[in-house]
């Protein structure tokens, strides 16, 4: 494992239109186990904000405990990030948006910080329609602890410790799409090709999208019993579609045949166009995803791609009707009501 | 029974069922006294229940203008038949016991050393009203009539209280104030009008307001500049929230685009609640969460990362009778050293002890000045009696020219000329506290990690002990800083020698010095007196214990926790510091502190660093 980065680059390294290059959104050096699925999620983040050329200083990165939640150390090292408490990164995404609406928020987190402990805020952070990408690294398996099941692991797969887990598992996607989120995604952190667009699309999105990408764990649970491993993955993953993300709508040229594709116009202007692969796919249909989900799964297979999007919800910004300004930039001016308001107060309590 | 009278100076208490509507009826004697120029303190004791168990509402009227509970009871009106036997015996000899005679007391009830006085209100209120729950509500503006005219209340007070409390609904006006008049009639038709205590008009309010410190903290927190807040409903600090709301409506809503310069979000819990306000203070909001005893419990996780991390947080707990669910809806100052010291490590965080409204206010709005100066928790420790009662004191200020102290932030400017490079936590200025930058500041430069764990002063994660240590030491070096900025304890020393002391903090202030003034006054103990407002403790507080042979430290918890806080914090000599404790969770009472202190005294013929207290 390499320990430090070399400070060259190629001279003739592709720049954005910002001038950037894709060293401007690296971070550190990851210490994650070499293969880590986790590895390829962060090259994808980085791929996804160099090409929408995305200001690293306008992106915050957070995230919870364990071994994806220390992934945002390894990318946009120009970004602040926060590193918080287990399961609670959705509260201090929840509360930073808040606090400027105009930034980006990337929330990464894993299955065991987000389907067990911090359960409770992933869904309630989702009700909220919070503006953020919240990426979850799912892997089955608790790896900081050495190998124990999580909440996601399937029913009779097993990790290197050997006993198959017996426990239903909760489908984070499933999940996502009953309680109202507004742009819902499965994907593999080895498909780089479907990862990225659908991140682009994410940061596009207003509101909570969520990416759950099965990302494998090397260490502890890619297996041949596992049904999260690199090879489980390849052998049975099937695509609903593919995402091509267009910056610019007005751009598009390309017309596909009727029924085959898809276009999807975002809030900034941009668009996701569709590839259908699975026509039953409603994109605008929560009951039509999740029927699609529970399809797919009863076949042995697992469902990826965009599965839902509802480009038209409201933020909880929006929702709650605050200021355009952030609010952090708000002054006395704006926020003191002053000693003259506050003398007619007392009186009304005399 | 020959008594004489007594004007100005009584205690009256009414009993009733909860969720029958008596809540605002027994503000109308309560606020009515107020206006008539006499002070008052009310309590209201009630069942964490919403209808049908028993509550109480306790107002003393003094006219020296001694706010704290006194202990006893010289006038029970009791309208509850579940908790009559009790309120009964509760009534101090040579009182009164004022009932609803439309059902005969009980023979075994009676007592002969006070005097029962019976009013036909329910047999009146099914003559007048038809209507079953007007019969419930009108009966207790009924006997608020009634006592008005047995303690020669001015009636048109009341009455104008109900013109200003149903302004705008001229229709409920009429009926009140008939019921009013009716309770008033009544009394007088069949009682010798008025009692031997009495309420005359004086002039000793002067321009005091009357006010819960919950609605005073919430107000602090707008003018304090919060924009973020977030929180989980628990009696009794939900009303902190409800206050803020209520102002921003008032205060934060854009007159042009109608959008609000707040935010308020029910959290899903208080991990949830504590975890945004976090988020939002990182990213350069004032933000504030507002928590009750479990809620502190819960929110500890958190609170160790915002000291470690060193991000503002501002929190303001409304203490209950603990442990554990405890006694919901009665008070006690109990969460002291849970608060002092909140997660696990080695943590301390900014504690403010207010003891009035006002108090309330202005340590919740300067809560966000320290916060953002010393990069850390502050937990503003009110408690239920000061939270929920409606407490009197002198009226809220604010100075125009206040600006707020956002303290060590780097700006994309003065990241641009910084000679070397930013580290979040490099001390550059000696004093403990580094700069922060907010996300989004500069395309280059002030970019850094948050975390939970160790890390250097550039940020950067690292387990060297060496780097450990030396971050650890300069939050120590912080937390002394931060004991020169806290508000200062209040001394009040007698001008008579002097040796020993009392030490009080938050709503034990009143009783506490009502009970020095009438040790001395009674029995001839003369003591100095410090109110403690702030942890970090500051020099002053040191000094004083210094000054004196021993104190009693006043305080309504089982443990003596502000006891164990200032031997803890101070190094003192346990010897040196008598607890004085109250934690039955009514608010404590001068009387109790009396007994106590001058028990102590009078047993305590030789040092009183002999007597070890069991």
């Amino acid at each position: 494992m390499s320990y430090k980065v070399p400070g060259f680059r190629h001279p003739n390294l592709p720049r954005n239109d910002l001038g950037y290059t894709t060293k401007d959104y690296e971070g550190a050096v990851s210490t994650l186990c070499a293969g880590c699925g986790h590895d390829s999620v962060s090259a994808a983040i980085i791929e996804a904000c160099f090409e929408m050329s995305i200001q690293p200083h306008r992106v915050a990165k957070l995230s919870g405990i364990g071994c994806s939640s220390k992934t945002p150390t390894y990318f946009l090292g120009n970004s602040h990030g926060f590193n918080s408490v287990h399961g609670r990164m959705p509260a201090v995404a929840t509360g930073a948006n808040m606090a400027n609406r105009n930034l980006l928020y990337i929330g990464v987190s894993g299955d065991g910080d987000t389907a067990s402990i911090g359960m409770g805020q992933f869904v309630h952070a989702v009700r909220r329609n919070v503006n953020m990408v919240y990426i979850c690294e799912n892997n089955g398996v608790y790896g900081l602890t050495k190998g124990q099941d999580s909440a996601t692991t399937d029913v009779g797969s097993t990790s290197k410790r050997g006993e198959p887990n017996a426990l239903e598992p909760i489908d984070l996607c499933a999940i996502a799409l009953q309680l109202g989120a507004t742009f819902v995604a499965n994907s593999f952190s080895g498909d780089k090709k479907q990862l990225v667009p659908l991140i682009k699309a994410a940061i596009a999105h207003e509101g909570f999208a969520f990416i759950n990408v099965i990302s494998p764990c090397v260490t502890f649970n890619n297996v041949p019993g596992s049904t999260k491993s690199y090879d489980y993955m390849r052998q049975y993953m099937a695509s609903s579609n593919a995402v091509d993300y267009v910056p610019d709508a007005e751009e598009i040229t390309t017309d596909y045949a009727e029924g085959t594709s898809e276009r999807v116009f975002m809030h900034d202007g941009s668009a996701i166009h569709l590839h259908k692969i699975d026509p039953k796919l409603d994109i605008h249909s929560r009951r039509s995803a999740l029927d699609l989900i529970h399809d797919y799964k009863a076949q042995g297979k697992v469902l990826t791609g965009l599965l839902f999007v509802d480009e038209d919800a409201k933020d909880i910004h929006e929702t709650m009707n605050t200021t355009k300004t952030p609010l952090r930039n708000l002054t006395e001016k704006e926020l003191c009501p002053g000693k003259a308001a506050l003398d007619r107060l007392n009186d009304l309590y005399r | 029974m020959k008594r004489d009278i007594v004007t100005n100076l009584f205690v009256v208490k009414f009993a009733n069922v909860n969720g029958t509507g008596s809540a605002s009826a027994n503000k109308l004697f309560s606020k009515g006294v107020f206006r008539m120029g006499v002070p008052i303190s009310a309590k209201n004791i009630f069942p964490s229940n919403i209808q049908g168990l028993p509550t109480w509402y306790e107002v003393r009227v003094n006219e020296k203008g001694f706010l704290g509970r006194r202990g006893g009871i010289d006038v029970m009106v009791g309208m509850n038949p579940q908790s009559m036997a009790r309120d009964i015996a509760e009534v101090e000899k040579g009182g009164y016991f004022v009932y609803d005679s439309t059902k005969p007391l009980e023979k075994s009830m009676l007592r002969d050393d006070i005097d029962f006085i019976g009013l036909p209100l329910t047999e009146k209120c099914r003559e007048l009203y038809e209507d079953p729950r007007q019969q419930q509500l009108f009966r207790n503006v009924m006997y608020i009539g009634a006592v008005a005219a047995l303690l020669d209340m001015e009636l048109d007070v009341p009455k104008a209280l109900i013109g200003e409390q149903f302004k705008g609904k001229p229709k409920l006006v009429e009926p009140n104030v008939k019921a009013l008049e009716t309770g008033y009639d009544l009394a007088r038709a069949l009682h010798d009008c008025p009692l031997a205590f009495r309420i005359a008009r004086r002039d000793n309010v002067g321009n005091r307001i009357l006010m819960t410190g919950n609605m005073a903290c919430g107000l602090g927190a707008v003018y304090g500049g919060a924009t973020v807040t977030s929180w989980y409903p628990i009696t009794p600090s939900t009303s902190v929230i409800d206050s803020f709301s209520r102002f921003c409506r008032q205060f934060r809503v854009d007159p042009e685009t109608g959008r609000k310069n707040y935010t308020v979000i029910q959290a899903e819990d208080e991990l949830s609640a504590i975890g945004m306000v976090i988020g939002a203070a990182w990213n350069g909001a004032r933000s504030f969460t507002a928590t009750s005893g479990p809620g502190l419990s819960l929110m500890t996780e958190f609170l160790g990362l915002a000291y470690f991390a060193e991000i503002p947080t501002v929190l303001i707990n409304v203490q209950r009778a603990g442990p554990s669910t405890g006694m919901p809806t009665r008070t006690q100052q109990s969460d002291i050293l849970t608060a002092a010291y909140a997660s696990h490590g080695d943590t301390r965080h900014i504690c403010l002890y207010p003891s009035t409204p006002r108090e309330c206010f202005e340590f919740t709005a300067t809560a966000f000045d320290l916060a953002e100066r010393f990069q850390t928790p502050v937990i503003v420790m009110s408690d239920l009696d000061l939270g929920m009662n409606d407490n009197m004191c002198d009226p809220l200020e604010w100075d125009d020219a206040r600006t707020y102290d956002r303290g060590k932030v780097y700006r994309a400017d003065d990241l641009e000329n910084l000679p070397g490079r930013f580290g979040r936590y490099l001390d550059t200025d000696g004093d403990g506290i580094c700069y922060r930058t907010y996300p989004g500041t500069h395309p280059t430069k002030g970019s850094f990690f948050t975390r939970g764990t160790s890390k250097d002063e550039y940020a950067v994660y690292t387990e060297a002990g060496e780097k450990y240590v030396a971050n650890v030491d300069r939050l120590m070096r912080k937390w002394h800083t931060a004991s020169h900025h806290v508000p200062k304890p209040v001394i009040r020393k007698t001008d008579r020698p002097c040796t020993v002391g009392v030490v009080y903090y938050g709503t034990s202030e009143s009783a506490t010095l009502e009970a020095i003034y009438h040790l001395e006054d009674l029995h001839g103990i003369s003591l100095d007196a410090m109110g403690i407002k702030a942890l970090p403790f500051t020099d002053e507080i040191e000094a004083f214990i210094g000054q004196h042979d021993y104190v009693f430290v006043v305080e309504q918890n089982r443990d003596a926790q502000m006891r164990s806080l200032l031997i803890n914090e101070l190094e003192l000599d346990p010897q040196r510091l008598v607890p004085v404790l109250h934690y039955d969770g009514s608010p404590i009472t001068a009387r109790f502190i009396r007994h106590e202190i001058r028990d102590w005294i009078l047993q305590t013929t030789t040092s009183p660093r002999r007597r070890i207290r069991k």
